[in-house]
């Protein structure tokens, strides 16, 4: 519980490096939590290799959320999209680095589903794409 | 003046420390209040005794459980001042009180054009009822306008009732401002336009003296969970010629008098509203949460919330960068929304509940009302008649560590 404000997380959330927009962009996708209402954009450049150029993502939302959005942009810029597919709840959770209860576990995900949905094309972030 | 502490011992919840070293503050019954032991003893007697189901048994646990189910209907009744305990209607919670109204009054009674009032402070429950009534019939939904002090615009609303409405549905207190609306005076003005009007009491009921004759209102809903009542029972408050007139809510036992294969008779009021086996115990435990709360005395409740309410906002005020939302403390009850400059109010609610101190945080169930203000959320300290200045200082000097914390 005292992990869950550790200074990165409130650093990521106060000075975001990846925060903002991409224009052109290859991918783009947003979505709410309906329960906090914390809002995510996310926007990614992919070169013809296949691999994340640069990502970037935007909306409000609380500490956790916001960090989340933050570390996940840095880790995958310069991955291959086909990684970035396979990223999962633990993924997000290591990078985080804090257990989280229920309730905030959807703030820490909301940018993980986003991001994949956008990937996949789909019409909404489910829950499904973080399991 | 209420005597806070001999109170709070019949809350055995308050006694407990949340957190290793800190006491729970409890600022949540807004949400749902806490249950005295009056009313956890009454549920549990019920069940130990008299545990049956009710009507039509012979025997006499049958008796003993119809009994006191009726018998909380009817100190419910007296509660409300009600003409007659055949105007009160056991639902689920406020929202089904209000869903049951749109459904069978509003099926019966509108359609594509009408103009139902609304207003801009409502809970998602007097919205969403409404606007799936204008997805099915076309009806058309009217919004009485918040100002920037968090009051309901009356000069708009008088314009809005040249249109005509057939119902103006709002709530009595709102549960994010803590507004009182003036309920006797829109409901009067509705009616001069032959309008119905329908309250939502969910935060009224529990906190202030409510007389539904006296308002002169002709739908009012509220939950039992909310004053110190168990959670799964409600009250939809009905005038007797409508409830009689309206065509059913829900079909099956209890709701009829005769039932043929091709045809039913519906009951008498006011279990022509009720099918299906109801919560019986719960009904028990809200019939001895209404005891309590008038052995305290609303008018006592209300004086105390109010100075709770008056002292809460004169220390948040003092903080730099909290901005309380919705009126001043003469125009509103125990409900203090804020947000802390630059910090989202989940984290302001996850830090405070280090300490023990339990306040909620998000939009409240009224997103429309906090898309006006122009912020996604807020975080809410409420109080019931159970809470303490001691209280309001923890909440402060928790926010003064969050913003510590955040830089």
């Amino acid at each position: 519980m005292d992990d869950l404000y550790r200074e990165v997380i409130i650093e990521h959330y106060k000075n975001p490096s990846f925060k903002g927009k991409l224009n052109p962009h290859d991918y783009s996708f947003s979505d709410s939590n309906p329960l906090c209402g914390d809002h995510i954009q996310v926007e990614l450049r992919v070169d013809e290799r296949g691999i994340v150029s640069e990502a970037m993502f935007d909306g409000h939302g609380c500490a956790i959320s916001q960090a989340s959005a933050d570390l996940l942009m840095e880790s995958i810029v310069g991955k291959p999209l086909d990684e970035v597919k396979q990223l999962s709840k633990q993924d997000v959770l290591e990078l985080l680095g804090i257990d989280l209860g229920p309730v905030r576990l959807k703030c820490a995900l909301l940018p993980l589903k986003v991001l994949k949905a956008g990937i996949y094309g789909l019409g909404e972030a489910s829950d499904d794409l973080v399991e | 003046m209420l005597n806070v502490e001999i109170l709070r011992e019949d809350f055995p919840i308050l006694k407990r420390a949340v957190q290793e070293g800190s006491l729970l503050a409890y600022l949540d019954s807004t949400a749902t209040s806490q249950k005295p032991l009056a009313v956890i003893d009454a549920m549990n007697e019920y069940y130990r005794r008299s545990n049956s189901n009710i009507h039509r048994g012979v025997h006499t646990l049958a008796e003993e459980a119809t009994a006191l189910y009726e018998a909380a209907r009817d100190r419910i009744t007296k509660f409300i001042n009600a003409v007659s305990a055949r105007e009160i209607i056991y639902t689920r919670n406020t929202t089904e009180s209000i869903n049951l109204v749109a459904y069978s009054w509003g099926r019966s009674h509108l359609k594509s054009g009408d103009v139902v009032i609304l207003t801009e402070m409502e809970h998602h429950s007097n919205l969403v009822p409404w606007q799936m009534l204008q997805s099915e019939l076309g009806i058309r939904l009217e919004f009485i306008p918040v100002t920037e002090e968090g009051l309901l615009d009356l000069d708009a609303y008088r314009i809005l009732l040249e249109r005509k409405p057939k119902l103006v549905s709002f709530t009595h207190m709102s549960n994010v401002l803590g507004t009182i609306n003036p309920v006797a005076e829109v409901a009067t003005l509705a009616h001069s336009v032959g309008a119905m009007v329908l309250v939502d009491g969910a935060q009224s009921v529990p906190h202030l003296p409510v007389d539904v004759q006296a308002l002169d209102v002709d739908f009012y809903a509220f939950s039992a969970h909310k004053m110190c009542g168990p959670t799964g029972i409600g009250i939809l408050y009905g005038k007797e010629e409508w409830l009689v007139a309206m065509p059913p809510f829900l079909g099956g036992g209890d709701m009829i008098k005769e039932v043929h294969l091709h045809s039913f008779k519906a009951n008498s009021l006011p279990h022509k509203w009720e099918a299906g086996t109801p919560a019986i115990a719960e009904a028990v435990g809200f019939g001895a949460a209404v005891d309590y709360l008038s052995k305290i005395g609303m008018e006592e409740i209300q004086t105390h919330e109010h100075a709770m309410t008056e002292y809460a906002l004169d220390r948040l005020v003092e903080i730099p960068g909290v901005k309380v939302l919705g009126p001043t403390a003469e125009k509103k009850g125990g409900v203090v929304a804020f947000t802390v400059n630059g910090i989202h109010p989940h984290d302001v609610a996850q830090i405070l509940d280090r300490d023990g101190i339990a306040i909620r945080a998000g939009h409240h169930c009224a997103q429309p009302l906090h898309e006006k203000f122009g912020i996604p959320a807020s975080s809410r300290a409420s109080f019931y008649f159970y809470n303490t200045a001691e209280e309001v200082d923890r909440l402060v000097a928790g926010i003064y560590k969050v913003k510590e914390l955040f830089g």
